[in-house]
């Protein structure tokens, strides 16, 4: 009995937010805010369930002593660190802005730094993975893209700065990622239509 | 109700029949979908991942459910649902990771009822859908761990990722794991047709339902895409005609 109730609450408010879109009837665009205001608020709570469910996933691991569990003990540590702090100081103290620049932030850069490099290795074995013409058209593409944007000693590069580079960033890229994102677009239509008509229930149902 | 409106309700509703259409009615003949090699074989390593007794890794990105983005999540737990219900005589349930709470909170639903409805709900573990991080980057870096320790030999990167799907991809090919990414982002696609096994393009994403056979609307939701390509295709065309003969 409760799976049918959850479907239609699911497809009745589908479909409420998704008029309230397009017919600009003010009860229907008031109820489609209140709507979306309550989903954010369901995330919110979401967040503290997920986190529950990454405390618990790390304690697991310390207590069977799997491998890596000395990681999950440092992470558990500065979980328990940064929410205990977060809830006796507020999110806006400066010991917690301190803690956020000064770990967070470069440890999100250095990861940026890293991708830097895997990126560089990754095209390198590309060819070796894949050798077709679509490969290859892509590593020219890279390349030509590449020199006529970097910085060089010498000033850029004439023809391929000025011609080339933007004839690739502004006429065939920029082609080719509306066509992508046209595709992209009548995809979300579909998944969308069958999640509000209930013929995809991630929520408990078929 | 302005034009761009009055045209968004028409696509809506025109897609929403079709789709209908397309669900109820009885075809004599299946329809026959262009071959997608990642599929078949994402197939064959799902059958080899049941007969090692090895997992398969779902990572769903980071997109919150609350912003379009989440179409490319949703798509994914179909496929999910499928899968889970293939490898339910596995005694490796596959394990999930997702950088947005919700979406994990959806994924152990969807792992849920998939076991349920392959009766074999004792091969439900809560834990095997996972919150990695929350941020792109943390959430890659609590994915890696999983791909290289929990013995994966397959993973399944679909959802909204950004650049950090690299990490990810990377760690799959050192670790020889099977590979198969779709994204909905424009920067992710590139990177993903550099770096991973089997990259799908664009829509290929959302038609991951209808090749793994995850039921009759996503295979009529897939035939509705085509049907409005070719409306795209033919409004565009139009419209260069038009501005040629000087409209």
């Amino acid at each position: 009995m409760k799976r049918p109730i959850a479907t239609a609450i699911a497809i009745a408010i589908g479909l409420i937010v998704l008029l309230g879109y397009f017919i600009p009837l003010p009860i229907l665009t008031s109820v489609r805010i209140e709507l979306v205001q309550w989903a954010i608020i369901l995330s919110g709570v979401a967040v503290l369930v997920g986190v529950i469910n990454l405390f618990s996933v790390h304690l697991k691991k310390i207590r069977e002593k799997e491998k890596g569990a000395v990681y999950s003990l440092f992470l558990i540590a500065a979980l328990l660190l940064t929410f205990i702090l977060g809830i006796i100081l507020g999110p806006d103290h400066s010991t917690m802005q301190l803690m956020f620049e000064s770990v967070v932030i470069p440890v999100e850069a250095s990861l940026m730094a890293m991708l830097a490099m895997t990126l560089i290795y990754a095209s390198i074995r590309l060819l070796r993975r894949r050798s077709d013409l679509m490969t290859v058209v892509f590593l020219i593409t890279v390349l030509l893209v590449l020199l006529g944007t970097a910085p060089l000693p010498f000033g850029p590069l004439p023809i391929v700065g000025d011609l080339i580079r933007p004839f690739i960033a502004q006429v065939l890229a920029a082609a080719g990622a509306r066509g992508i994102l046209l595709g992209v677009a009548l995809g979300t239509l579909t998944t969308g239509l069958r999640i509000v008509f209930g013929a995809d229930r991630p929520y408990g149902g078929r | 109700m302005n034009l761009t409106a009055i045209a968004g309700i028409v696509l809506v509703v025109l897609a929403a029949a079709l789709m209908l259409v397309f669900s109820l009615v009885k075809r004599k003949v299946p329809p026959v979908f262009r071959d997608i090699p990642a599929f078949s074989r994402l197939r064959r390593a799902i059958g080899l991942a049941v007969e090692d007794g090895t997992r398969l890794h779902f990572s769903f990105g980071h997109s919150s459910l609350i912003v379009p983005r989440s179409a490319s999540a949703f798509a994914a737990l179909g496929m999910l649902r499928k899968v889970a219900e293939q490898t339910s005589v596995s005694d490796r349930p596959p394990v999930v990771t997702a950088g947005d709470a919700a979406l994990t909170i959806l994924a152990q639903d969807t792992l849920h009822s998939a076991y349920r409805s392959a009766a074999a709900e004792g091969l439900y573990d809560p834990n095997a859908a996972r919150l990695t991080g929350l941020t792109p980057f943390s959430y890659a870096a609590g994915a890696i761990p999983i791909m290289r320790d929990e013995d994966v030999s397959a993973n399944i990167l679909m959802g909204n990722f950004g650049v950090e799907v690299a990490f990810l991809t990377d760690t799959s090919e050192r670790e020889t794991s099977f590979t198969m990414a779709a994204t909905d982002s424009l920067p992710a696609q590139a990177i993903i047709y550099a770096t991973a096994q089997e990259p799908l393009i664009g829509e290929e994403l959302y038609a991951a339902g209808a090749y793994v056979d995850a039921g009759p609307s996503h295979t009529a939701s897939l035939q509705v895409q085509d049907i409005l390509r070719w409306l795209i295709v033919a409004a565009v065309l139009s419209g260069v005609m038009l501005k040629l003969l000087g409209f």
